[in-house]
């Protein structure tokens, strides 16, 4: 408590408190411990809440076309493109972990070295690929897509990569392949994620083979024109930006063409919550939450969600007739 | 233990409790809250709220174990900065999440159940709060104010609940709160089961 001061004495030096006294040893430990709690609290907190992103970048893509402009595509959006800090700190990718912010540092290591991706089922020519023979299949090209998570999030990101149909083309499907598997690599030693689980490993999706050819489907190999990063899914991820990003899965290792409706893991997990088609629509409210508005990353207002994530011209006919209430 | 010293320790709880808020607060202003510094705050604030709900209703298990009567005299603080927290928690979703829309928060909290628990949480801390004076103890009287603040188990489990239900997936952080509310509330029962079966009653803890 400060003492009212006495405003007709003037303070003579000789009444000034001696240091020695004042800062007496009571309140000297006082003091200490005061600032060491804080500080400890302070590091306690830090620990929880890192900061500071940083992270390899990886190689250039040779090659690469720039993305059209041609709007009716949908192959480039005028839109302003989320940083590519921003894009690869927050990923979902419970391989590695289920914070959105501990991906990366859980990724940084993981080797693609030899990836191989195997494409079979009810094909005319199956096929075991290395990755850079796949690669090859077609020139790289740079696509700007909308990415809407279904947790209300969403980014713009410049992909690389080239359409998905290109590749199935190559191994020529039967007639009776219906839809399309996909399988990402299981490796609990490489991705610690799957130690625990969350989800059932390994991961998988599925599209009805007109979503797999449809052009905007994309085999992505990277992003900002390099290759993808461990935590955006290295080496070879799919990215269909009219649906939610789960159905965009990542490091894939299988591919197979199938008759029946393949399993998918987010349905599977919860079949009232996600669908097998998840495409991206403001009128259907995820049961816990609403999808009608979004927040773009590293905008600070919330944006309105588009109905098919703004590619309603170039995927409606898709699912014409079809109530995506129901199939959601 | 001295007055002096009750009045020290108040203060280390009350820089303390502030810590958290003041390094979200320096990393928004440094752009460091990660690429969704909206959600960001909105979950630590909300994580804050828990961390001290468990810490107040952790002060009377810890007081009779231990012996440490003085222990109580920082039960009140540690339970208004859970309402602090809850009230920018809150404060936070109302302004960054809906945008200062009444009618968006509103409709979203009648018909979201992890914000309908969650508003119930809030809600049964205001009364809490606002008894939480000496005045108020004195013109309730213990045995009332004690009867009202039990609410404070409610907004406990409610806001447990709330975290459990907006998660995704990987439900380990909520179960671990759950976990140990699990441990204070079993404490209570042992002790009230205890103090049913002997003959003497003693004096008012």
């Amino acid at each position: 408590m400060v003492q009212p001061v006495k405003e007709t004495n003037k303070i003579t030096a000789r009444e000034v408190t001696d240091p020695a006294i004042y800062f007496n040893r009571r309140n000297f430990i006082r003091a200490a411990i005061l600032a060491a709690g804080a500080v400890a609290t302070g590091l306690a907190y830090r620990r929880l809440n890192p900061v500071g992103a940083g992270g390899a970048r990886t190689a250039p893509i040779e090659g690469l076309t720039a993305a059209g402009t041609n709007g009716a595509t949908g192959f480039g959006v005028a839109e302003a493109e989320t940083s590519f800090e921003n894009i690869t700190h927050y990923n979902n990718f419970y391989e590695f972990s289920t914070s959105k912010e501990g991906v990366a540092p859980a990724a940084a290591s993981f080797e693609t070295k030899g990836w191989q991706v195997s494409v079979e089922g009810l094909a005319r020519k199956p096929r075991v690929f290395d990755l850079d023979d796949l690669l090859k299949i077609s020139p790289p090209e740079e696509r700007i897509y909308r990415m809407r998570c279904v947790e209300a999030w969403s980014m713009v990101i410049p992909w690389a990569g080239f359409s998905l149909s290109k590749l199935l083309e190559v191994v020529e499907p039967l007639s009776d392949a219906k839809y399309v598997a996909f399988e990402t690599l299981l490796d609990p030693k490489r991705m610690p994620g799957q130690r625990s689980d969350v989800l059932q490993w390994p991961y998988v999706e599925g599209l009805r083979m007109d979503e797999a050819m449809h052009p905007l489907t994309l085999l992505a190999s990277g992003l900002y024109g390099r290759a993808l990063p461990p935590q955006d899914g290295a080496p070879l991820r799919l990215v269909i930006p009219w649906k939610y990003g789960f159905k965009g899965i990542k490091s894939i290792v299988k591919i197979r063409l199938t008759a029946a409706q393949p399993r998918t893991s987010w349905s599977e997990y919860a079949p009232n919550e996600y669908g097998f088609y998840a495409n991206v629509n403001p009128r259907v409210d995820h049961p816990r939450w609403s999808q009608a508005t979004e927040q773009r990353i590293g905008e600070s207002g919330r944006r309105p969600t588009l109905m098919f994530n703004g590619y309603e011209e170039q995927v409606a006919h898709l699912y014409a007739g079809m109530d995506l209430r129901a199939n959601f | 233990m001295k007055e002096s010293d009750i009045r020290f320790l108040k203060l280390l709880i009350l820089v303390n409790g502030a810590v958290p808020l003041a390094l979200l607060g320096w990393d928004a202003k440094h752009h460091q809250l990660g690429a969704n510094p909206q959600n960001f705050a909105i979950l630590t604030t909300g994580m804050m709220t828990l961390v001290f709900l468990v810490l107040t209703l952790a002060v009377t298990p810890l007081r009779k174990i231990t012996g440490w009567n003085w222990l109580i005299q920082f039960r009140r603080m540690l339970g208004l900065y859970a309402f602090f927290y809850a009230c920018v928690h809150f404060q936070l979703f109302f302004s960054l999440d809906r945008g200062f829309s009444l009618a968006s928060t509103l409709s979203e909290m009648v018909k979201r159940k992890y914000l309908i628990v969650g508003s119930t949480a809030l809600l049964v801390m205001v009364p809490l709060a606002l008894t939480s004076t000496n005045a108020m103890i004195k013109w309730m009287g213990g045995k009332r104010w004690r009867a009202l603040h039990r609410l404070a188990y409610v907004a406990a489990i409610a806001g447990v609940i709330h975290y459990y239900l907006q998660v995704k997936a990987d439900v380990r952080q909520p179960l671990a709160f759950a976990a140990v509310l699990a441990i204070l509330f079993g404490y209570r029962l042992l002790v009230y089961w205890r103090s049913r079966k002997p003959k003497e009653v003693t004096s008012d803890q």
